[in-house]
């Protein structure tokens, strides 16, 4: 299994790499497009804000890589965000390998950030979520997100209903933490790696 | 739901971790990996490590062992210590940490925090307070990590927690330094007034004796997580108890 994490140049890079290695598989961390082409699962990190990180893979010459890709490719946090139209944070163009665009999450009274632990509800039948438990709970920090659509895999609620994990063909993503979600975290990327390319 | 978080912080000084009482008289409790692995075997929600004498010795924590506890935690923690700089931020969040905090130096130069938001987003960022009570106000020190010189600043906490917000820190642990290291409970009063002013989540630290001291500060003040060290350092409280205690008095808790 060849694994790429993509070096987006945001600070999150190393967390994500130790969490693959915690399960014992090999990943390189690489913004060469040759690599990322080559390599059988793809993970899109982020932290940070859109319009920074959108630029900073134009400034790499990624983004038609990206847009690009067969094989599985997994955003995480600002890295699923990315793979929308587009996004309100900053008015950011997004990649557009999936449908929807991401907003500003309206939290009520609750305090913002979006930040802890929250539980993954109405979990879809997908190959990501096996073994997955209804009410597993996993470290979320955002304050922009996906409303739930059909490409929604889990919903979580905070002020409303939102995206947790979404899936359009080969491109997944998660908003929350994989890295720092513990088991559960662990198995969605363990998980990740055995998808049907 | 969001479940409320516990948070055990690790007050790091010379590679080990401490624990004093009122900011004095340090104790070793234990080496800085070890603790770290058993609270996340115990189910603690988050881990903070404050190097509490970065900022008197005008140094910074090393990212080494912020890389090694990285590595092995999968569970989100924050580091402190004297970051004063965009730079010395991005090393620490390089190396693995989820947030950072930042405390006297932000108090010193407070365009400190617009900088990293700027730089990192608002959700990393989180704004250590000092706030002790003089009998009459909440009022900001500095610099605790000496105890014999702690510096006034001059600031009311209400007043500084909305100036830190408004520069766009993602979240305030709030340190009430009267309560701190002797167990009789969280300053509920404090908090809970604290909480009024603090859109962002809330964290509460100081004066964590018991369980129902954890369900007084979640019910009464709303705070998002309480940060407790002695009590779990000590073995006063045990994690997995304290935890199963609260959920089953009805406060969401990951288990």
């Amino acid at each position: 299994m060849s694994l790429v994490i993509v070096d987006t140049g945001c600070a999150n890079l190393a967390s994500v790499g130790f969490a693959f290695d915690r399960l014992g598989v090999q990943k390189t961390i690489s913004a060469d497009p040759d690599i990322i082409r080559a390599a059988q699962r793809v993970v899109l990190p982020g932290v940070g804000a859109a319009a920074y990180a959108m630029a900073s893979l134009r400034a790499r010459g990624l983004v038609d890589v990206l847009q690009a890709l067969t094989q599985p490719v997994l955003g995480i946090c600002l890295g699923m965000q990315l793979l929308f139209e587009s996004s309100q944070e900053g008015n950011a163009q997004g990649l557009g390998l999936i449908k929807g665009k991401v907003g500003e999450m309206d939290t009520g009274s609750l305090p913002s950030p979006h930040m802890g632990w929250n539980q993954l509800r109405d979990l879809a039948d997908d190959p990501l979520l096996a073994g997955v438990k209804q009410g597993s709970y996993v470290y979320f920090v955002h304050s922009y997100g996906v409303p739930v659509s059909g490409n929604t895999l889990a919903a979580c609620d905070y002020g409303g209903k939102f995206s947790a994990i979404v899936r359009s063909g080969n491109i997944y993503g998660c908003q929350f933490h994989p890295e720092r979600s513990g088991k559960t975290g662990a198995q969605i990327l363990e998980n990740f790696l055995k998808v049907p390319a | 739901m969001l479940a409320r978080r516990i948070i055990p912080c690790l007050d790091v000084r010379d590679g080990q971790v401490v624990k004093g009482v009122q900011f004095r008289n340090h104790e070793i409790v234990g080496d800085i990996l070890e603790l770290a692995l058993r609270y996340r075997d115990e189910g603690a929600d988050e881990l903070v490590f404050y190097d509490i004498t970065a900022s008197v010795d005008e140094r910074t924590i090393s990212p080494r062992w912020v890389e090694q506890v990285s590595q092995r935690l999968d569970i989100p923690f924050c580091v402190a210590g004297g970051i004063r700089s965009v730079q010395q931020a991005r090393a620490r969040l390089e190396a693995g940490a989820d947030k950072i905090s930042v405390n006297s130096p932000a108090l010193m130069r407070p365009s400190l925090i617009n900088e990293l938001v700027d730089a990192f987003g608002r959700q990393c960022i989180v704004i250590g307070v000092d706030s002790f009570f003089d009998g009459t106000d909440y009022l900001v020190k500095s610099h605790t990590g000496d105890p014999d010189n702690p510096r006034t600043t001059g600031r009311k906490t209400a007043e500084w927690i909305e100036e830190a917000i408004h520069r766009g820190g993602g979240e305030i642990v709030l340190n009430c330094m009267n309560m701190d290291g002797v167990r009789t409970g969280y300053d509920i009063g404090q908090l809970s007034a604290m909480r009024k002013i603090c859109p962002v989540p809330l964290i509460a630290s100081g004066g964590a004796g018991t369980a129902s001291h954890f369900y007084d500060v979640f019910m009464e003040a709303h705070v998002d997580g309480a940060l407790a060290a002695s009590v779990f350092h000590k073995n006063v409280l045990s994690i997995p108890d304290l935890k199963k205690t609260l959920k089953q008095q009805g406060i969401e808790i990951r288990l």
